[in-house]
């Protein structure tokens, strides 16, 4: 070989005015960020020695007190009902949300568009919004919460469904579309099919979200566990609080378990 | 079976058969690129016609004109008795039932078995759930997809997932699943091109095999000269957007024939 190697190109592209201009401004919002609103250590620490004080947060949570645990199960039981419930509801409405939102399956443009934006609203605003907004709607108890867990259900399958049916192969379709298939023909007997991993995998992080999202609602007012713990808080009762805490810990980590082993089976 | 050349001289004697497939000026570009230009030919009924060019000459993009899978961008196009291009949305929907197309990838519905795939086909004359999967429908139904299935060698098959099915078997449910459609006219795009030289073989004896036994009249593309020579009546060239051959297979000129599969001309 008589020809010269050819040198490989330097590692790193030489930085341009814009890319340093762009660095410094990161910078700097992480910096004033941390500098506005981070804790000063020192209250920090003084804050956490004040919980294991004898008077202490921690102190009277220990040992967690049971003596509740009938009611407690039942509005814990309550709490899971309400996931699943609105869960369900969410999941089955996400799907003509999706369709309508993905490229390929909408009927027009600015229909996809209104689709995609009202999927955003839905997942953008806090469930526990939702819970306030629906209890104005239809007052206080687990039918608010099981409509915010709805709405945020819509907001977060919606988009994954979405996102599932666009990524999926267009072969498929095309040919139904060929063979002269009507829409809802094509997308029930050639999109989902293929899509329904994924459709699965989305519904049951769903359902994970909802039982961890069911078990604030009761906070506001919209059912559930979260009122049990609100007053055990309100009356000082830290231990039982503590009791209920580790109660939904165990609902939440049994419900996560039992998707995980499901979603490893299908997939 | 009849030969090629008793067909051709069949066909010089007679003349009298009305075009199943006539084209007359069609012309078709992307975004100002000229692809097809002024293509003006007519197929008669019963005939196993073979479209040969090189990679780019425009072969896939004439078969999706035809039924208007992309839209030409002028000529006219009269097929199975109907001017093609002056269908509204629904009658385009009625005329590509009676035009099955088998695609160079089977594009069948992975997940789902071999004969819902093939039930999908009757979606060309019926809609709804009895048409989605083959649990849902009739009985009819299932005994015509069965016998589908029967006429490409796969009965055996029907409840497996597709996509454990080899390369040459997909197809074959591919053509099935055309089948199901009781089409009048097949066009095929490189039906044998991911097939090992026997299956494709095969695959193309089935399509030759529709046109003598059942009446029906196809369009092939094929990038091998063996089954140009072997399974089609007559011979259709194409050269960037051009027809520059014409003729009957038995009539052809081999050396004339190879230059459509060797490298795209330099203009
Ligand atoms: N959707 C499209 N948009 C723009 N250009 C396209 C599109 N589809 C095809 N083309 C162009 O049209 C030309 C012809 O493509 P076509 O697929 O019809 O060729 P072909 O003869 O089938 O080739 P091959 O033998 O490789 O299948 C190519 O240059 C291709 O780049
Ligand atoms: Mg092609």
């Amino acid at each position: 070989m008589t020809a010269m190697p050819i040198p490989p190109p330097p590692r790193f592209r030489p930085l341009r005015l814009l890319n340093y201009l762009v660095l410094l401004l990161v910078l700097g919002l992480i910096i004033s960020s941390l500098a506005a609103t981070a804790p000063p250590l020192d209250k920090v620490w003084r804050g956490v020695m004040r919980l294991f004080s004898p008077s202490g947060l921690f102190t009277q949570m220990f040992p967690p007190d049971f003596s509740r645990i009938v009611p407690i199960s039942w509005k814990l039981l309550e709490t899971l009902q309400m996931a699943v419930a609105g869960c369900f509801l969410g999941l089955i409405l996400a799907v003509p949300f999706a369709i309508l939102a993905t490229d390929r399956l909408s009927p027009h443009p600015v229909v996809r568009l209104g689709a995609r934006a009202i999927i955003a609203l839905f997942r953008t605003v806090p469930d526990l919004v939702w819970a306030i907004i629906f209890i104005i709607i239809v007052g206080l108890g687990p039918a608010a919460g099981v409509l915010a867990i709805m709405v945020d259900k819509i907001g977060f399958a919606g988009r994954f469904f979405a996102e599932a049916m666009e990524e999926s192969d267009p072969g498929p379709q095309d040919a139904m579309r060929a063979i002269g298939a009507s829409k809802l023909g094509m997308i029930v007997s050639a999109v989902f099919p293929a899509c329904l991993p994924s459709f699965t995998a989305t519904s049951l992080f769903a359902l994970e979200k909802s039982v961890r999202g069911s078990a604030a609602l009761g906070l506001v007012g919209a059912g559930g566990i979260g009122v049990e713990l609100k007053v055990a808080f309100d009356l000082f009762n830290y231990d039982e609080a503590l009791a209920i805490i580790l109660m939904m810990l165990a609902l939440v980590i049994a419900v996560e378990q039992g998707s995980g082993w499901i979603r490893r089976k299908l997939i | 079976m009849n030969t090629p050349l008793a067909h051709a001289v069949e066909e010089a004697g007679v003349t009298a058969l009305a075009p199943v497939l006539s084209v007359s000026g069609l012309a078709k570009s992307y975004d100002g690129r000229v692809i097809l230009q002024s293509l003006t030919f007519a197929l008669s009924e019963r005939q196993s016609t073979a479209l040969i060019g090189a990679n780019g000459s425009g072969k896939s993009t004439l078969l999706k004109c035809l039924v208007r899978l992309t839209e030409p961008t002028a000529g006219r196009i009269d097929m199975l008795g109907q001017d093609v291009r002056a269908l509204g949305p629904n009658e385009l929907r009625r005329f590509r039932a009676q035009v099955g197309i088998v695609w160079q990838r089977h594009n069948l519905v992975p997940r789902i078995s071999a004969l819902s795939n093939v039930v999908h086909g009757v979606q060309a004359r019926m809609s709804g759930p009895r048409s989605w999967f083959q649990a849902l429908a009739p009985a009819t139904v299932r005994a015509e997809a069965m016998s589908c299935l029967e006429r490409v060698g796969l009965a055996d098959r029907a409840m497996t997932r597709v996509d454990s099915l080899s390369g040459g078997q997909q197809q074959r449910v591919a053509i099935a699943r055309m089948l199901m459609q009781r089409p009048a006219f097949i066009l095929a795009d490189e039906p044998d091109a991911s097939l090992d030289p026997q299956t494709g073989e095969e695959v193309m004896a089935l399509l030759l095999g529709l046109v003598r036994q059942d009446g029906l009249s196809l369009l092939m593309i094929s990038h091998r000269l063996e089954h140009t020579l072997r399974f089609s009546d007559r011979i259709l060239g194409l050269t960037q957007g051009r027809i520059t051959l014409d003729q009957p297979t038995a009539l052809a000129n081999v050396t004339d024939l190879r230059r459509f599969f060797e490298h795209p001309e330099t203009p």
